[in-house]
């Protein structure tokens, strides 16, 4: 039986971001994150690839840091004029103090940490909110391939191989939505974004933004403790 | 007997006197009513500063950039060396065109307090006695050095450095400089170094003045009134200390187990490998340019070096509230200053509310990586003044718009 295979998109030119990303072509998010901050707030980008969204928020006012795993990335950044630090969002988090940024955005990377909940704990610790945008597993086209092709799903997004893929912990928007629950996290937005980067039908149910959402976009603020 | 070669005496030892009093230089002289106050508690006056400039200083004062220099450098950043001869110790980094670009920046660069080429040090002469100053001279630290070159740029009529750039013991005076004066520092460019000294670095540091002080040519210091030089104990230090600046990896490449100028060994203490014999030039080419009291205050200066000591332990607290901006490199083969105490540094930077950047430049070339010819770090150190100009209202001609 002849598997069908998922065409894979040809674009090399962009630099290799290693863990955090693949491809630099596609970033339908960065608009709708944007539309998200205040003007004028304080903003640390985990994951901030070659500073493409730093600089788009810059325009609007915000002071926005960086940290980028890779060198080429940080080069990049550091040649725009941004504040990037070279860092790994698994360990250097906790070097940052409480409150130090109004929001933290971890956009397209949770997938790749080693402790993807230790690092959306350290996300609303650093920032009064977080916003976190992740490819979403339960996509319709990732559940075909793996129910009739019977192998790991690749997309035009997420093109790698299981072997060489950075991404070590994929989830579904449902499976993100009960980390959300389990660790005390209010999500205060959340928009299911398609293959281009549109958001979807916004009154939708969670089963559908689970099935057609190419990826999830979360705002969200910590659960203030009751006594 | 077996053969036993060690380093030779110093050819220059004169022209290198003559530059501790009266450099090859431009100098600010300060006079009794302007002591430079040290962290020991004893007022210094009168006092010289030697320094070089390159570049124009533009209208609005806006474009100077002060060079620190390191451990063992001079003010001689990117002219020919009085002494040696040889071209100016970051030649790579600073002329026309350059990241640190002549045409468009002012550059400053001056002799340490308690250096051997020009500014007030132990190999002065001590205007008291009329004699060197030599151990009489007193200690001197990172922050003292700081704090002269802050009367130098007072002396030049500069309010704010659009940058303040060093590597090693000058990348511990720019954090310095940040600390102390953090509104006269618009950016700032620490390489290879450490808001503190850490204990293997001061245990080397004491390995090198034992050297010195373990030559019977040193005389307790008074080597020059008594006609000798510490040249082998100098030179020794300084071979130890160069281990330090490379790397195991750099050394295997340039070097590896490969004879110097025979094909066997000659069983004698003589400099059968490659890898001695470049040790033993360094020794050598070392103290034809350098005072031996002078490397024992210095490496004693970089000991005491500690900013997060002078706030109550906690180093974000000297950063608090900065405004200057912060672009950090490390070098990942650099074992004397390890990326992990520059990763601190930004830490520290972050905590404390910086606009910092961090790169660490992979390169097998050790902690001297900064003084070489390192493409990705000129990148890195390029755009960053580059942008830092941009913030600051300058143009390609340095001027402001």
């Amino acid at each position: 039986m002849s598997v069908p295979q998922p065409t894979l998109p040809l674009d090399d030119s962009a630099p290799s971001r290693k863990r955090y990303r693949q491809k630099g072509r596609y970033r339908g998010d960065h608009l709708l994150l944007a539309e998200m901050i205040e003007p004028n707030s304080k903003v640390l980008d985990v994951g901030c690839g070659d500073g493409d969204l730093l600089q788009l928020l810059e325009t609007r006012g915000v002071d926005g840091r960086g940290i980028e795993l890779s060198r080429e990335g940080v080069n990049h950044c550091v040649a725009k004029g941004l504040a990037v630090v070279q860092g790994d969002a698994d360990t250097d988090l906790v070097n940052y103090p409480d409150d130090a940024f109004d929001y933290v955005i971890l956009s397209q990377t949770l997938q790749a940490t080693r402790q993807p909940k230790a690092v959306l704990e350290n996300l609303l610790r650093i920032g009064s909110r977080a916003i976190v945008s992740f490819p979403n597993f339960g996509h319709w086209k990732m559940r075909l391939q793996l129910l009739v092709g019977g192998h790991m799903p690749r997309t035009e997004n997420l093109p790698a191989t299981w072997y060489d893929t950075p991404n070590i912990h994929f989830c579904t928007i449902k499976d993100f939505v009960q980390l959300c629950d389990e660790i005390n996290v209010k999500m205060e937005r959340s928009v299911a974004l398609d293959l281009y980067g549109r958001p979807l039908r916004f009154n939708a149910p969670w089963w559908f933004w689970n099935m057609f959402g190419e990826q999830g976009v979360f705002l969200l603020s910590r659960v203030e403790k009751t006594k | 007997m077996v053969n036993v070669q060690s380093i030779p005496g110093p050819a220059h030892a004169e022209d290198r006197a003559l530059e501790a009093d009266h450099p090859t230089s431009q100098v600010a002289t300060f006079g009794s009513d302007q002591p430079l106050q040290l962290d020991c508690g004893i007022d210094l006056a009168p006092f010289q500063i030697a320094y070089q400039t390159y570049g124009e200083l533009n209208a609005g004062k806006s474009n100077a950039i002060l060079v620190c220099h390191a451990l063992t450098g001079d003010q001689h950043v990117a002219n020919v060396h009085p002494v040696t001869g040889k071209p100016g110790w970051w030649v790579t980094l600073v002329g026309p065109g350059k990241p640190l670009d002549t045409d468009k920046y002012f550059i400053i660069c001056s002799n340490v307090i308690g250096g051997c080429m020009g500014s007030t040090g132990p190999a002065s002469t001590n205007p008291a006695t009329g004699t060197v100053w030599g151990l009489d001279f007193p200690v001197i630290t990172i922050p003292d050095m700081v704090r002269a070159q802050a009367m130098l740029i007072d002396r030049l009529g500069i309010d704010t450095l659009f940058s303040v750039v060093g590597g090693s013991m000058g990348g511990m005076q720019v954090l310095q400089w940040c600390a102390a004066y953090p509104r006269r520092v618009f950016s700032a460019l620490p390489i290879a170094c450490s808001t503190r000294h850490s204990a293997q670095n001061i245990a080397f540091h004491e390995l090198g003045r034992q050297a010195v002080m373990a030559d019977p040519d040193w005389r307790d210091g008074r080597y020059v009134e008594q006609g000798t030089h510490p040249h082998r104990g100098l030179g020794v230090a300084r071979m130890a200390a160069h281990i330090t600046y490379l790397s195991d990896a750099a050394l295997h490449r340039k070097f590896g187990r490969r004879m110097q100028d025979r094909e066997l060994p000659t069983f004698s203490f003589d400099a059968d490998f490659q890898v001695e014999s470049y040790l033993r030039h360094q020794g050598s080419s070392f103290v034809e340019r350098f005072d031996a009291n002078s490397y024992l205050y210095l490496t004693r200066a970089m000991d005491y070096f500690d900013i997060a000591a002078d706030h109550d332990g906690v180093l974000a607290a000297a950063f608090r509230g900065t405004r200057t901006r912060f672009c950090v490199v490390s070098f990942t083969s650099d074992w004397l200053f390890p990326t992990s105490e520059s990763r601190a540094t930004v830490h520290a930077l972050n905590a404390g509310g910086a606009r910092v950047s961090f790169a660490e430049i992979e390169t097998d070339r050790g902690h001297d990586a900064f003084l070489l010819d390192v493409p990705e770090f000129f990148d890195i150190a390029h755009a960053f003044l580059e942008s830092a100009g941009h913030s600051r209202g300058l143009t390609a001609a340095g001027e402001l718009r």
